[in-house]
């Protein structure tokens, strides 16, 4: 691999997305880890780049992120979620890592050895609440301790670090919870669960019992409720809508081919699928405004922690997730009706099975009735924002 | 006012420990309360006082303990009922 600093984000993720490609079928099809895309992120250096350049990385903006996710989503939807999932993670160091010593040498380790970060918020019995745990970490002494039936850790097997949440201390109530870092050789992981699923096959989010053993200086100095919502929340809404949004454009994009070689047979007659395309082409403007404003809304909040945990913050990006998650399973359906047959089809060059499927994890990935059981609380006292523009 | 505030929070709180053991300062999350009861508190205060929260009260800090309550419901009676 040459070396390509000095060109920007998009073109490197572009790369990056140009080899997806050549094994997005293969991933899903064996439910393997996108090895190939996650060694080109590496050798463009893109797992670094939201890492502020005083630490080795190269100050990378949430929308800079996004638009990779988009532009990887286009050609693998799970080598982009991997990417995002990361990102996410490096999210929570960047934000509130940057005044403890351990964790900024370490974002330099990950800018220097570009190091993949894995999460494990999900534990058995705590019922998909990411804000509630059961386990507890143990500090003895200088070091801490912690066990956790991690039900899911996406590319757990492949992370050279995981960030996990637990309990402050053995007497902590469930919400009141922390976040660790735990690098590769500081743990071990017994499988308990095979992710063998409709999509996003290649996340590989096995269930793992989580042991491992820190310094304790390796637990963020901030509650896991203050990480969730000022950085962890809105940038997982965020980034999945950009990587979503990438696997509904590359639809869009087929049932566009197949529209126009129609279109080329017989000039003069408009071909059948010209007007669903013309609606698919409306909803996914919609849902790319939608992730824009969402951005926008994020950038503006981030340097005020107090918006950041606000709830109409909360609310605006619950309801971006919401509605990118519905909506573009709705476009790459009109996608397939295009297309027909060569769309449901595997293996022709129009072929949306996998998009249909990987797509389907939109709404479950964080329950869109959980969260839409969240907005509706906060509703209960918080006041619709009236403004367009503001 | 405290005492009222308390027992809205032993009501709606849903906390895993009796309100009368927790400081006017400790931290009302770290004990327990969850986003959905902490809404649920908001309403209960805002019964009691007659008060609407503005938007810019509806975050974690306005909740974070008793005190923190307190200030808040002070701020929109505009009262010093807090002595009772």
């Amino acid at each position: 691999m040459t070396m390509t600093v000095g060109t920007s984000f998009a073109e490197r993720a572009q790369r990056v997305s140009a080899v997806a490609a050549v094994h997005a079928d293969d991933v899903d099809a064996r439910g393997r880890f996108p090895r190939e895309a996650v060694d080109a992120m590496i050798a463009e250096r893109l797992l670094s780049i939201q890492i502020p350049t005083s630490l080795g990385g190269e100050d990378a903006s949430v929308s800079e992120i996004a638009e990779a996710c988009s532009l990887l989503g286009q050609s693998c939807s799970a080598a982009a979620m991997v990417f995002a999932m990361h990102h996410i993670k490096l999210s929570s160091l960047v934000t509130h890592g940057a005044d403890s010593a351990w964790h900024s040498a370490f974002m330099r380790r990950v800018a220097d050895e570009q190091l993949l970060l894995a999460s494990a918020t999900t534990e058995g019995g705590i019922g998909g609440n990411l804000r509630n745990s059961i386990c507890a970490i143990e500090i003895d002494g200088d070091t801490c301790r912690l066990t956790k039936d991690a039900t899911v850790i996406s590319y757990g097997a492949h992370a050279d670090a995981i960030l996990i949440t637990s309990r402050a201390h053995a007497d902590a109530a469930s919400t009141d919870q922390v976040m660790t870092v735990f690098t590769k050789d500081q743990y071990t992981l017994e499988q308990t669960h095979v992710w063998d699923t409709l999509g996003m096959r290649g996340t590989c989010s096995d269930g793992w019992l989580f042991k491992g053993e820190a310094p304790k200086e390796q637990i963020l100095p901030k509650p896991f409720a203050e990480i969730a919502a000022q950085s962890m929340l809105a940038t997982s809404h965020l980034l999945w809508s950009g990587v979503w949004y990438g696997i509904a454009v590359n639809a869009v994009a087929r049932a566009q081919a197949f529209v126009r070689a129609a279109a080329r047979k017989s000039p003069g007659v408009a071909p059948p699928g010209a007007l669903r395309l013309a609606e698919a082409s409306n909803l996914l403007q919609l849902v790319k405004s939608n992730t824009i404003a969402g951005l926008k809304e994020y950038e503006a909040a981030k340097a005020d922690p107090d918006k950041l945990s606000s709830m109409g913050f909360a609310v605006a990006m619950n309801n971006v997730k919401i509605a990118s998650s519905e909506t573009v399973l709705t476009i790459i359906n009109q996608a397939m009706l295009i297309c027909g047959i060569m769309g449901y089809k595997n293996g022709t060059p129009f072929s949306l099975g996998r998009h249909l499927r990987d797509a389907h994890s939109a709404q479950l990935m964080i329950s869109n009735d959980r969260i839409l059981g969240n907005t509706s609380n906060l509703l209960l006292v918080h006041k619709q924002d009236t403004s367009l523009t503001g | 006012m405290k005492q009222k505030i308390r027992d809205i929070l032993a009501k709606h709180g849903a906390l895993p420990v009796p309100v009368d053991q927790l400081a006017e300062d400790s931290d009302l999350y770290a004990a327990g309360l969850s986003s959905f009861a902490s809404v649920q508190v908001m309403l209960g205060i805002e019964e009691a006082f007659d008060v609407e929260f503005p938007d810019n009260l509806l975050n974690r800090k306005s909740f974070q303990s008793i005190a923190a309550i307190t200030r808040a419901v002070e701020g929109l009676t505009g009262s010093a009922e807090a002595a009772e």
